[in-house]
């Protein structure tokens, strides 16, 4: 772009085509559709196959428009049909009226019309189009198609095939998008129904977004089902942190209740698409098992007690551990999953403090330094020519991105060079999928790159690294050190680096990645610190060595907690304050790329639940410290005002941008200098790969009973030949021993496990992986014993 | 109820380098299924989505929009009854009761020894010789009820198994196309030319 804005526009653009839409006079793109031409310039076509991010099928015929051609107007399908130069295109004749209630009265002919009792009476494209579009009555007396309603094709979503208008909607999301062609069309013209595979379900992990495409009410989402009316649904739009991508939702409640998320359409960011995790995790805010009330230790037990005493019980706490010696004996873990404001409020009140032991990644992240280098948004990673993952699985991890990924794999416009030591989901989407052993990444990096084929892939245009901690059982450094080999390689490179947590790069920009969580809780487990703060964090669960953690809560006298639930963590806390959850308050968010956008609160907190920012600066107050701000206004403005690379971000800006706004670019260039030591190959043993799954036993899928049951469960995962080797059936106890301690596991094939590995999901419920993790050592070796 | 044998996956793979894509070869694999069980089987067809690169569910969807497809067993001899206009003025109704009152099965029924499996048809492009029927899809023309009897009676009796091969079976005549003999179809993405008719058209 070398124009500005204030030039008028003359540039003759060869790719515009000049076409008519009902007498008005239209530009459009080559190649784009007449309907979508029609849309944006404000003329409505009804349709029910039709979707913009979905390739055009042609299924529904609704949308037939009237096309002037050499022997008169013609009838033709306009999402099939791109415009041309001098096309003359009329959407309201007799004619286009005559075939819209046409259609409308066949697709109506099955249709069982039992909309009082549908979910999607209400907000149902059928419905509003049969009214807007339809011709009020029908012909049909003849009985209507009957079939078993609903059939669940998932645990999560239901299938009504009466309901179901065949618009290829659902299955081709399913291939198209998702990659998970498990439903499909079956059977043959008026026995035409959609269907799973016998005995195989629709277990796609984006399941629930076909229940928002589905133009009729076919397929409904269990969680959602027979909730609400759509009219009794207030809105909100707002921006989903169960991870990092940062995907805009609406917020939907009844009564004071959220009863729905669905997917909005960020462009930049997830493109209307949501995980099931994200859409349906709603159902743990209103867990009976949610904090109600701040609570005390006294003794074993918690006791209630107000706020009031309960802040000054705690900051007692923390002011005789500050006087004990000095701000090194108080550390803070936590604030990666609240707000901007709740990091920054919070930052403020640790530098007031002077505590330098504070860190919103569990050890399970990578260092902040990640930050400093050239970043790439994810558009630029969805546009680049050359991706490499230097990443955990983005299927399991971060499902948009992942889906973001594919589709630039799907349609051509990146190759994926994937560094992995167990296949990930994207795997099969790679150009090239190198395999290395925990602690020979680097090595294998810099080989491979120095390939000539590689190099020339490179050459051809923008490289985008994306970075992330791909083994929690095998240290960070590495994943640097690869990327400096990456960066050595290719100078041009930008760096996409995909930290798990809803927040984390929020509560990292604001300051709240001073040390690393292992050497806090090393220091705690020998005694120096006395009070430790947790602000939304369970460190217990989520570091990845867990008899750190054990011997750090064993040592540490007093322990503050401000938390949604009673963790494993904040139920030894000595002060465990309920905290506001999301859609609870109003702030904003920072995704993996830097964007900020808004988040809403829709319904009232739980019990007297407060915000992270409210209680920080309630202690501060206590403490004797004036943050300067009275409001989460008051945070964000000061927020804005003093940290340079929240400039952009100001009310104003992210009120008209709601796709966000990416943060200032950090200062890059820090020199950062990651040398682990290649690790010898294990010999007898087994190298040990820990990643994560999408369902695990965290709290906002222990507590959403929809997704609770997802979840695998622990298990063992070995090369078939290995285990093989081993001489266990599939399924059977093994013993796994580390050199500290062994658990007992059930094993089980995997071909994407590499040979002399073993992969195990973090946070599983049965044997925790974690007691062989042992953060101390560069990687970590275990031995797998047959029991029989 | 089995996957492909060793000796099916062998002619499977083949049948799939015959094609620029593997999935093409979905439908001569769903025949071969066919043809080692009597009829299409979940598990065959979660092989052939294997070994042609779908899910089971696009196989089951490709599969079941063919009638010629059984996912159920059906009988060793499947005799499809014509019920279209010239049959039916000709008497396909008359016959197919006689035929159930034979065979003591309704339509769509499989005799109890699984000999017979009774189906109705759409026009099977013999209107001149009406009524008529198949059995696994060899013909029998102006079917009377004589007709009908004595064909059962020859089937049972083994009469006619040189004619009329089990439920599956296509041909006896496997299709066999050399490596050098084949077409060498390049798979669309490797196209890089407008094929050679678009240049004889030009020319003219």
């Amino acid at each position: 772009m070398t124009t500005t804005e204030s030039t008028p526009a003359v540039v003759v653009d060869p790719d515009a085509v000049n076409l008519t839409i009902n007498g008005r006079a239209v530009v459009a793109r080559k190649g784009e559709l007449i309907i979508a031409a029609a849309d944006r310039n404000g003329d409505y076509i009804p349709r029910f196959c039709y979707h913009p991010r979905m390739s055009s099928v042609g299924m529904c015929r609704q949308c037939l428009v009237e096309v002037e051609g050499p022997r008169g107007p013609m009838m033709v399908v306009s999402c099939m049909t791109s415009v041309s130069e001098g096309q003359v295109v009329r959407t309201e004749t007799d004619q286009v009226k005559r075939a819209q209630e046409g259609m409308i009265e066949l697709l109506l002919a099955n249709h069982p019309l039992d909309c009082p009792v549908c979910d999607k009476g209400g907000e149902c494209p059928l419905q509003d189009q049969a009214f807007s579009h339809g011709p009020g009555e029908s012909r049909f007396i003849e009985e209507k198609r009957h079939y078993e309603k609903p059939i669940a094709i998932s645990d999560l979503v239901l299938l009504d095939r009466e309901r179901c208008i065949l618009c290829d909607r659902c299955t081709r999301f399913a291939d198209e998008v998702a990659g998970d062609a498990l439903i499909h069309f079956t059977s043959r013209g008026n026995n035409t129904q959609v269907q799973t595979f016998p005995d195989e379900p629709f277990s796609s992990y984006f399941s629930g977004n076909t229940v928002q495409i589905c133009p009729v009410g076919a397929l409904t989402a269990r969680p959602y089902r027979f909730k609400a009316r759509p009219w009794d649904l207030e809105k909100t739009e707002s921006t989903c942190t169960t991870c990092a991508v940062g995907c805009r939702i609406t917020l939907e409640s009844s009564r004071d209740e959220l009863l729905r998320y669905q997917g909005v359409d960020s462009d930049p960011v997830n493109h209307g698409w949501l995980c099931d995790k994200g859409r349906f995790n709603f159902e743990s805010l209103k867990s009976d098992a949610r904090l109600t009330n701040p609570l005390v230790r006294d003794g074993a037990s918690l006791v209630e007690t107000s706020w009031s005493s309960a802040l000054s019980t705690a900051a007692s706490l923390i002011t005789s551990a500050l006087r004990a010696g000095n701000p090194s004996r108080v550390a803070v873990l936590g604030g990666a999953r609240g707000t901007n404001e709740d990091a920054h409020a919070w930052a403020k009140l640790v530098d007031a403090l002077g505590i330098d032991s504070v860190d919103a990644q569990m050890g399970d992240g990578l260092p902040s330094a990640v930050l400093t280098y050239p970043q790439a948004t994810i558009d630029d990673a969805a546009h680049a020519s050359t991706v490499i993952l230097l990443s955990p699985d983005l299927k399991e991890e971060l499902p948009i991105l992942y889906l973001r990924l594919r589709d630039a794999s799907e349609k051509k416009r990146s190759r994926i060079l994937e560094f992995a030591s167990k296949g990930s989901g994207l795997t099969r989407y790679a150009w090239k999928s190198v395999p290395y052993l925990p602690g020979n990444q680097v090595a294998v990096v810099a080989s491979t790159l120095s390939e000539p084929a590689v190099s020339a892939q490179m050459a051809k245009g923008s490289v985008v690294v994306v970075v992330g901690r791909s083994n929690l059982a095998e240290s960070d450094e590495y994943n640097m050190a690869a990327l400096d080999a990456v960066m050595a390689a290719h100078p041009g490179a930008t760096v996409l680096p995909v930290l798990r947590r809803g927040n984390v790069r929020g509560a990292l920009s604001v300051g709240l990645g001073r040390r690393d969580a292992v050497d806090i809780l090393t220091d705690a487990a020998n005694g120096e610190i006395d009070c430790l703060v947790l602000v939304g964090a369970d460190p217990i669960a989520d570091c990845p060595d867990s008899d750190l953690a054990r011997r750090a809560f064993a040592a540490i006298p007093s322990i503050i907690a401000i938390d949604t639930f009673a963790t494993a963590s904040s139920a030894k806390a000595t002060v465990l304050l309920p905290a506001a959850a999301f859609g609870e308050k109003d702030g904003t968010t920072t995704n993996l790329e830097g964007r900020v956008t808004r988040l809403a609160r829709k319904v009232t907190v739980n019990g007297t639940s407060r915000p992270d920012w409210m209680v920080a600066l309630e202690l501060a107050d206590i403490l004797g410290h004036d943050l300067g701000a009275a409001s989460v206004a008051d945070v964000h403005a000061d927020l804005v005002s003093s940290n340079p690379a929240f400039g952009p971000a100001t009310r104003v800006a992210l009120a008209t941008h709601p796709d966000g706004v990416v943060l200032a670019a950090p200062a890059t260039g820090a020199t950062t200098s990651f040398a682990p030591p290649p690790a010898e190959k294990p010999g007898f043993a087994h190298r040990l790969v820990v990643g994560r799954k999408l369902y695990d036993n965290g709290r906002n899928v222990a507590e959403s009973p929809s997704l609770a049951r997802l979840a695998p469960g622990s298990a063992l995962h070995m090369h078939p030949l290995d285990l093989e080797r081993l001489g266990a059936p599939e399924g059977a106890s093994v013993r796994v021993s580390g050199d500290r301690t062994s658990i007992v596991m059930n094993v089980v094939g995997d071909e994407s496990v590499q040979r002399g590995t073993v992969w195990a999901a973090w946070a599983q419920s049965g044997a925790n992986i974690g007691e062989l993790i042992d953060a101390t050592k560069w990687v970590n070796d275990v031995r797998v014993e047959s029991l029989r | 109820m089995a996957r492909l044998s060793e000796e099916n996956v062998r002619l499977a793979k083949e049948v799939i380098a015959r094609y620029p894509r593997a999935r093409s070869a979905m439908i001569p694999l769903l025949h071969l299924a066919q043809e080692q069980d009597g009829y299409v089987t979940n598990e065959a067809m979660a092989h052939i989505g294997d070994l042609v690169g779908a899910t089971s569910a696009e196989v089951y969807g490709t599969a079941s929009f063919y009638e010629m497809f059984k996912f159920e067993p059906v009988g060793k001899y499947l005799i499809n009854i014509c019920g279209t206009m010239s049959c039916a003025l000709m008497g396909a109704e008359d016959l197919m009761h006689h035929a159930e009152h034979r065979l003591g099965v309704k339509l769509g029924g499989t005799t109890d020894d699984g000999l017979f499996t009774l189906e109705r048809a759409e026009c099977q492009a013999a209107c001149t010789e009406a009524p008529c029927l198949q059995v696994n899809y060899r013909y029998r023309f102006r079917v009377t009820a004589a007709d009908f009897d004595a064909l059962v009676d020859d089937l049972k009796a083994g009469n006619l198994t040189d004619e009329v091969p089990a439920h599956g079976i296509v041909a006896r005549v496997r299709q066999q196309i050399p490596v050098d003999r084949g077409v060498g179809a390049v798979p669309p993405e490797d196209v890089t030319e407008a094929p050679t008719w678009m240049a004889e058209k030009a020319a003219l």
